[in-house]
């Protein structure tokens, strides 16, 4: 398997450490009311689609980036690749 | 001056040099290394203070091979400058006074250990050895790879025929071995 | 029967090999000896071992699998199901290795396999006489019941009778290589299509790697007499070869069989450097297991011709068609000089015309179609078929069941069998493509492809040589589009274009024994019984008869057993199904998947900087992951590791010693937020850690359960240095990233590993602040005022080397830990060494380290478990409530936090000599001992030289309340039972005073 680095191009998956889903970028606010729930469901809860599936590649023998890996679990297509670090800040402007 | 006497990587005084056919493979423990991160927002600065270091700013799969300090790309907004270790041991000290607060700078001169393949058959003994498209890494190329396991840097130099691998120190042993194994097997 | 009358020296065959022919590719004019069954024999280089056997006469080859059945070649090529034979001897045997692909050189030695006393004489063969009882699923209703005698009795004997060839039982002498290469375009098959395609791509400046399993580029234009523009096709085949090989981007890779199309355009290559010679030349591996990326690949592995099934069609002498054909115009060997051919479409007859033009005589043509074509030069049967043969060791009789329904007999040596030829489509299915049915075929052609593959010649389906160029042609200008090199047809040569159609005919019916897979011994009956059985889906039919299971995958039976159970179930080829094709196309030696890894490089070793000055004072190491750790230094006259340990412990708790502890994690964190950050990734707090000091630090995962422990040490505002555990430095620093880039990206934060950069040294003990005095330098005050307890400094030594150090215990002594640059490492400490003697300096290893450790009760691994809470190690309080921490939240919740929850504790024996286990489990003083009245287990004991017996730390159930309580410790697996007393984990200086000196 290859996973098309957004800076280095493709590269062979031996060189990357999984995770799991990048969900895991969404950490709740430890402050919340509900924060003992949504820290349950985010340590535990995890979707597991037939289908594209976003989940966060740790580029070890890289350059130590981590990557969200839009990757068909079915076809092992895979559609995108970022930086994990430009999605979180994304996603910290939009919320 | 202080009168402890270094080792090398591979443990011995002097460096160690291997010849297989046309094939050679030296050790070279005489270069310095330090790693510059930018600081966060700062990234502008800490590229401009590296340009007047080392001539350019080095982006992803690039070397800047300059004198007396040359510099790779390792990561996002993250370099390694390397200088050589009789003249700069203290590089991590200067780079600190040349990039104050833009970047943070570590001393990472024995976290590797470097050492620089050379032949005509040099692509033929490193496709034995990682996963990059060898053939098409020009001079000024810098590839972070995987070489038996151990994250490694493969820089390509000027002549071509001359690449450059760095690769974890406490490993020099593994990493020579399997580096002449490759050697023997295209020479 | 030789009828050429040019002589050339190296055509002239050789008049010792009865049965080598004129012509050919091999060269006559050079003989090369070999043996096989200890009997030497003649050949020459070209040859195969099967070709050279053949040539001198030699049939029978090997035995089949389940009932012995006498064996010779079906074919002649790596599709091959029978001529399996041991090659080489020695350390160097390989079993399984196919006759028909075996390159001959001089010298060569291979014996038969599954054969004994002899081939000819094989005492197996009675299961031959038993296969009325041995039918399909025999397997499985025999040995079924009792359960317990399948392990002890049913299994070794099945195995001892069973399986093919026998290892050497040695380790193998040579070297396997891994590589990588990279490519635009990767053909595979360097046949009439693939050999275009690349010479059409690699003139358009494409980089081209044409890989073929053969050691002649060419496939079948190596056995034809075809003829291309207006030469001979295998002409043209070397010509294009030569070519190909002048272009600096094109990468011939003969010898090299791809064995899987696998995710995103990467392929698995075998090359067989070596196995064409004797033994490898020196430091040359046999094979290459290579990892091909490719950008775009062309598919051009032809296509394998089908067998007959009749009675007694796997006698010795009874091949392809097209095998014989390639004997006879590649090789020069004929399996017998009178043959026949049976065939239901045109192409048997080539095979008569060229072994007739090759002065073999032909027996008849048996075809099963009314309107086959008639020959001058032999009689053709039309409308026939085989009702069956004779010949104990190999062919000498056929029937002929003739149209009007009469038998005849003809006398032959050989028959060959054309049944049509099914593409080879395998490679398009490795990533779950199902190969499509064509009807005018009758055979499965590509379907879905992998992205980025084509298909081109006969393995799509285009069955002459002009439809192989042209779709060669077309894949690979149709590839450099792709490839951003868009080039022009070249005109194309001229190369016949035979139509083909196939017309299916896949058994004789009502055979009693008909071979589909002749490996594995299933005939066209067992197919039928599996169809009466009900295992009638195409993967049940597999499994159930092992049709297709054998080394050859069912290259040559699969379709045939479709074709019967479509019969049976009265459905269709294609509404049977087919059944997946999975790598390696044909099979590897685990050596080549192994490669270089393997003995000592079996992982990469990692060493200390201290390591040989360690190895000179002949310490013994322990690996501990990668790393390379002294685990203790034996003294003269020691003879038990233990004394050497309590030797170690007592001079480190009385004056000073000294451990190399690099291999700890060490992580430089840098940044204006690196405070904050930390503090996010501990569960204590370290936000006001001042500079120059060091702090604990418990690191949770974010479901509470605690991850890892090490030290921050302070060196500026925005500079800390973390440790970690030697274990878990990766996964720290893999996590640190996550928390930075992933959940922070807003911090200040830069990390960077210096685990190897430093080597860093603990000297421990009451004497460690004079022994430090003497290699620091002099404008550093170490006393206690200035240098406290949990201080850290960048210092300098012996003389301005820059250092670090950091006033931590481990051991619970006064103790430092000290860091130079790693190249100074084996100096540093042999000047430790030096200067320390009078103190009494000692080296202690990992073993005298953890008997420490346990002594002063700090949790390690083994208590960092993956299954233990900041609660159970007696360290809840440090999980900070007034801030955010990775785990903080989870670690608060139900169920972890029960009053009866595990606490860590320590233990002593009652009885002073009683042992204390690891592993051993706490159970009440009186009462049942089971996993239901478990209360806790022992994490980690060790003889305590200090106190003079053995302590533990274990989990006990409300621990820290039961301190004084006695109980019973056991573990059944070693028959342990000792009465323990739980008391504090800190057997040593509880008050931690002495750290604090």
């Amino acid at each position: 398997m290859l996973i098309d680095h957004p800076l280095l191009g493709p590269r062979d998956a031996s060189e990357f450490v999984y995770l799991g889903d990048a969900s895991l970028i969404d950490r709740p606010d430890w402050q919340a009311d509900d924060a003992a729930r949504a820290f349950h469901d985010y340590a535990y809860l995890r979707d597991n689609p037939a289908g594209p599936h976003r989940e966060l590649w740790f580029h070890e023998g890289g350059d130590r980036s981590w990557l969200v890996v839009t990757r068909d679990t079915t076809t092992h297509e895979i559609t995108d690749v970022r930086l994990a670090r430009d999605v979180a800040l994304e996603r910290r402007r939009s919320s | 001056m202080h009168d402890l006497r270094p080792i090398t990587a591979l443990g011995a005084d002097a460096r160690r040099e291997d010849a297989v056919g046309a094939l050679t493979l030296t050790e070279r423990p005489d270069i310095a290394l330090a790693s510059v991160a930018a600081r966060l927002g700062r990234e502008g600065e800490a590229r401009d203070r590296l340009r007047a270091v080392i001539g350019a700013v080095p982006g992803p799969g690039e070397v800047q091979l300059h004198d007396p300090e040359a510099g790779f790309w390792i990561g996002p907004d993250q370099w390694m400058v390397g200088a050589p270790f009789d003249t700069h041991e203290d590089l991590a000290a200067r780079l600190k006074a040349r990039f104050g607060d833009t970047a943070s700078i570590t001393e990472q001169t024995d976290a590797w250990t470097c050492f620089d393949l050379r032949g005509a058959e040099v692509e033929d003994a490193l496709e034995l050895l990682c996963n990059l498209d060898v053939r098409r890494m020009e001079t000024g190329s810098a590839r972070p790879t995987v070489i038996h396991h151990l994250r490694c840097f493969v820089t390509r130099r000027d002549p071509p025929d001359w690449f450059r691998v760095v690769g974890p120190r406490a490993s020099a042993d593994t990493l020579h071995h399997a580096i002449l194994d490759a050697m023997r097997s295209v020479a | 029967m030789n009828t050429h009358s040019r002589i050339d020296p190296a055509s002239v065959p050789d008049p010792k090999q009865s049965n080598r022919l004129a012509g050919g590719r091999v060269d006559h004019s050079t003989v090369l000896t070999f043996s096989f069954d200890g009997k030497r024999y003649r050949g020459h280089p070209g040859d195969t071992l099967a070709s050279a056997l053949l040539a001198n006469g030699v049939r029978l080859m090997g035995r089949s699998f389940k009932y012995h059945r006498p064996r010779g070649p079906l074919t002649a090529g790596s599709e091959e199901p029978n001529a399996l034979v041991e090659l080489r001897t020695g350390a160097r045997r390989e079993p399984n290795t196919r006759a028909t692909t075996i390159e001959l050189y001089d010298g060569l030695t291979a014996r038969s396999q599954n054969a004994w006393p002899s081939l000819k004489l094989d005492a197996m063969a009675v299961n031959d006489r038993l296969s009325p009882f041995l039918t399909a699923g025999f397997y499985y209703k025999t040995f079924m019941w009792p359960a317990a005698f399948w392990e002890k009795l049913y299994e070794p004997v099945i195995r001892r009778a069973a399986g093919l060839g026998s290892l050497s039982g040695r380790p193998d002498p040579d070297d396997y290589d891994k590589g990588f290469r990279h490519c635009d375009l990767l053909v595979i098959g360097a046949g009439p299509a693939g050999l275009l395609a690349a010479l059409t791509a690699g003139r358009a400046g494409a980089d081209v790697i044409l890989a073929d399993e053969d050691f002649t580029p060419g496939g079948r234009l190596l056995s034809e007499r075809f003829v291309i523009d207006d030469g001979a096709a295998d002409g043209w085949a070397a010509r294009t070869v030569a070519e190909l090989a002048s272009l600096p981007n094109v990468r011939l890779m003969p010898r090299s069989t791809v064995i899987g199309a696998f995710d995103h355009g990467v392929y698995g290559v075998v090359e067989r450097v070596s196995d064409h010679l004797p033994e490898p030349l020196p430091g040359k591996p046999r094979q290459i297991l290579w990892r091909v990326t490719a950008k775009r690949a062309i598919l051009a592995a032809g296509a394998t011709e089908r067998p007959i099934a009749f009675d007694d069609n796997d006698r010795p002498g009874i091949m392809m068609a097209s095998a014989l054909r390639t004997y006879a115009n590649r090789y020069a060997a004929t399996p017998a000089g009178r043959v026949a051919v049976f065939t239901c479409n045109d192409d048997g007859h080539r095979t008569a015309a060229d072994l007739h033009a090759k002065g073999v005589r032909i027996a008849a043509v048996i075809d099963t179609r009314d309107d086959a074509p008639r020959s001058p030069d032999y009689e053709v049967l039309r409308g026939a078929q085989v009702a069956g043969t004779r010949g104990r060791l190999g062919l000498t009789f056929v029937t002929v069941r003739q149209a009007d329904g009469t038998e005849r007999v003809l006398e032959v040596g050989a028959l060959g069998m054309a049944g049509g030829w099914n593409p080879n489509v395998h490679l398009t299915c490795h990533q779950r493509g199902r190969p499509v049915w064509n009807d005018r075929l009758a055979a499965f052609v590509p379907g879905a492809l992998p992205p980025g593959m084509a298909v081109a010649g006969a393995a799509n389906g285009a069955l002459s040589t002009h439809g192989a160029l042209s779709q060669g042609a077309e894949t690979a200008i149709a590839a450099c589009a792709d490839l951003g090199r868009p080039t022009n047809a070249a005109p194309l040569p001229k190369a016949e274009d035979a139509p083909v159609t196939q017309t299916p005919f896949w058994h004789v019916t009502g055979c009693k024994r008909a071979w589909l897979d002749q490996q594995n011994d299933v005939t066209v009956k067992d197919v039928t019984l599996a169809h009466q059985e009900g295992f009638r889906a195409v993967e049940h039919l597999k499994r159930y008869t092992t049709l297709g299971m054998a080394t050859d995958q069912g290259k040559t039976s699969n379709m045939a057993g479709l074709a019967i159970m479509a019969e049976l179930t009265a459905k269709t080829i294609p509404g049977v199904g087919t059944t997946m094709f999975r790598p390696p196309y044909t099979p590897v030696p685990i050596a080549t998947f192994a490669g270089r890894i393997k003995g000592r490089a079996f992982h990469p070793t990692r060493l200390t900087p201290s390591h040989h000055w360690a190895k000179e004072r002949g310490a013994v190491f322990v690996e501990v992951g990668d790393w390379m750790r002294a685990q203790y230094f034996p003294r003269e006259g020691e003879t038990h590791w233990r004394q050497s340990v309590d030797r170690e412990v007592t001079a480190t708790r009385n004056g000073v010693g000294v451990c190399d502890c690099t291999t700890l994690g060490k992580i430089d964190v840098q940044g204006t937020d690196a405070a904050s950050f930390l503090n996010l990734v501990y569960a204590n707090g370290f936000a006001k850690l001042a500079v120059g000091r060091v702090r604990y630090g418990l690191m949770l995962r974010e479901d509470g359960i605690a991850m890892d422990d090490g030290t921050a040490a302070r060196m500026a505002d925005d500079h800390f240095v973390v440790t970690t555990t030697t274990a878990n430095a990766g996964r720290v620093f893999r996590h640190m990233e996550f928390v930075r880039q992933c959940l922070v990206p807003e911090m200040d934060v830069q990390l960077i590993s210096t685990t190897e950069a430093w080597a860093q040294y603990a000297v421990a003990g009451p004497n460690s602040r004079d022994l430090l005095r003497r290699v620091v330098d002099p404008d550093i005050d170490l006393s206690n005022d200035a240098f406290p307890f949990m201080a850290c400094a960048e210092v300098t030594v012996c003389g301005s080397l820059r250092a670090r150090l950091f006033r931590i215990s481990f051991s619970g002594e006064l103790a430092y830990e000290l860091a130079v640059p790693a190249r100074y490492g084996d100096a540093m400490m042999r000047r430790l060494m030096d200067v320390g003697a009078d103190l009494g300096v000692t080296p202690y290893g990992t073993e005298a380290l953890g008997v420490m450790r346990i002594e002063k009760g700090h949790a390690a691994g083994n208590e960092l478990n993956g299954t233990t809470t900041a609660a159970n190690l007696g360290l809840g309080r440090m999980v900070s409530k007034k801030k955010d921490a990775i785990g903080s939240v989870l670690s608060e919740r139900g169920g972890m936090n029960e009053p009866d929850d595990l606490r860590l504790i320590g233990l002593c024996p009652v009885d002073a000599d009683a042992r204390i286990t690891a592993g051993g489990h706490l159970m009440a003083r009186d009462g049942p001992v089971d996993a239901k009245h478990d209360q806790g287990y022992v994490t980690s004991a060790a003889l305590s030289p200090t106190l003079g017996h053995m302590v533990g730390l274990a989990f006990l159930k409300r621990g820290a309340d039961r301190m004084g309580e006695r109980m019973r410790l056991v573990s059944p697996l070693t028959d342990l039972t000792v009465e323990v007393e739980v008391c504090s984990p800190h057997f040593v200086d509880p008050e931690g005073g002495r750290q604090r000196a």
